[in-house]
């Protein structure tokens, strides 16, 4: 099941420089673990020790943030798009 | 209700207006889904942020933080600096800005007429950037004021009392509210009150999503999260790229004639998304959304015009909403 995942620049380091991976899971916690498997290190810049998504960090389905989906338990499936992105402070205020 | 006192008592009070060509179609026999736009371009300085600038500058009046010819220093790329740089002039203040090099020239000319002064940020640090400069000066010169509007209670108050209510009163039928995502404010202050107010009310988050540039932390840990943001507020959030954001600001003018920024079309993107759904589920649904300022500031962009390519391209590495 392959699920395109788009990596953040500052995190390129962990795929060698790609901006687009792909992976496979059924819910995000899994994908992430197995991208964690190829591209190590990774998931810990993600998620915290506690099990949680690290505050700083946006993760989207298909455009949708995940944070109100079920956040690591969040279902995924074939064909969906996954975008991680720091927070920032938004544009034009 | 067309005369005030001064411009100042001219904020807020704008127009609801409802969109049937955009509307989606829903089969025979189901409950309608209609969608209803905020026109908040009509405001003093024509953006939304005319509302929290004179909350905030209010407030601090109030408490004793502002004197008469006070400094009052924010980081801001461009409404609230602007809204600011207004209610500033009016009331006898000197504002200094600290914006991202990265902003349209639309903007530094309209805070330079109102007698602002700016301070450049790294365009590469984006608006992370101007808000730890900003800090940084605060602590230079105390005797500043900072408003701050990405951690000033007022700025969603605003919203509370006076957005809020009105939408209220102008679609008491409404199931959900679509806005942008900057300072969370607009969010946060609307979003509250019509809890409140509306059962089962859905408040949805349009976040544009931007060129990589804008993104260039060196760290994750450097990221930036509003004080004023409370997640619990939101129903959902989208993020909205810079493609779909300019294909919507080009629909909404073409299809019902409504001149907005790209934030905007960040926005009716996610509302239209709300909206096909409601009629997937054949639900009934009032969708109202916020345009937080007109397309005018924006021209210099050229995204207006030429292939949605061009318009990417154009738009890329630049702050758009």
């Amino acid at each position: 099941m392959a699920i395109e995942v788009r990596i953040p620049t500052i995190l390129r380091s962990y795929t060698g420089g790609a901006k687009i991976i792909e992976g496979s899971g059924d819910t995000l916690d899994a994908l992430l673990s197995d991208l964690d498997s190829r591209h190590e290190g990774l998931r810990a810049r993600l998620v915290t020790e506690q099990g949680a998504l690290h505050r700083f960090v946006n993760v989207y389905v298909n455009d949708e943030d995940v944070r109100f989906l079920g956040a690591l338990d969040t279902k995924l499936a074939d064909g969906d798009s996954v975008t991680i992105l720091p927070a920032v402070a938004g544009g034009s205020r | 209700m067309a005369r005030y006192e001064s411009l100042l008592d001219a904020c807020g009070g704008t127009p609801l207006v409802g969109l049937p060509r955009l509307s989606p179609v829903v089969p025979d026999g189901a409950p309608p889904v209609r969608l209803w736009a905020k026109l908040e371009d009509r405001n003093p300085t024509g953006s939304v942020k005319d509302r929290p600038a004179l909350y905030m500058i209010r407030e601090a009046e109030r408490a004793g933080r502002l004197r008469p010819g006070a400094t009052i220093l924010e980081p801001t790329s461009g409404n609230t600096g602007i809204a600011l740089a207004m209610v500033a002039k009016l009331r006898g203040y000197r504002l200094v800005c600290v914006m991202p090099e990265n902003v349209s020239d639309e903007r530094v000319q309209l805070l330079r007429m109102y007698g602002a002064e700016i301070i450049f940020s790294s365009a590469a640090g984006g608006s992370n950037q101007a808000v730890a400069t900003a800090k940084q000066i605060a602590a230079e010169h105390p005797d500043w004021v900072m408003l701050y509007q990405y951690g000033n209670e007022a700025n969603a108050r605003a919203h509370y009392e006076t957005t809020g209510p009105e939408l209220l009163e102008d679609l008491p039928t409404i199931t959900h509210f679509v806005a942008g995502l900057g300072t969370t404010g607009t969010l946060m202050g609307i979003g509250r009150y019509l809890r409140e107010k509306v059962e089962g009310i859905e408040i949805i988050a349009a976040e544009p999503r931007y060129g990589e540039l804008v993104y260039g932390l060196r760290n994750i840990d450097e990221g930036y999260v509003p004080e004023l943001y409370d997640a619990s507020v939101l129903t959902r959030r989208f993020s909205v790229g810079t493609r779909d954001a300019v294909l919507r600001t080009r629909q909404l003018i073409e299809v019902e004639g409504i001149f907005a920024g790209f934030s905007t079309g960040a926005v009716l993107h996610a509302a239209l998304a709300v909206a096909k759904q409601a009629v997937r589920e054949g639900r009934r649904a009032d969708v109202a959304f916020l345009v937080a300022d007109a397309g005018w500031k924006y021209l210099s962009t050229g995204a207006y015009t030429g292939t949605l390519d061009e318009a990417e391209d154009a738009l890329d590495g630049q702050l758009w909403a």
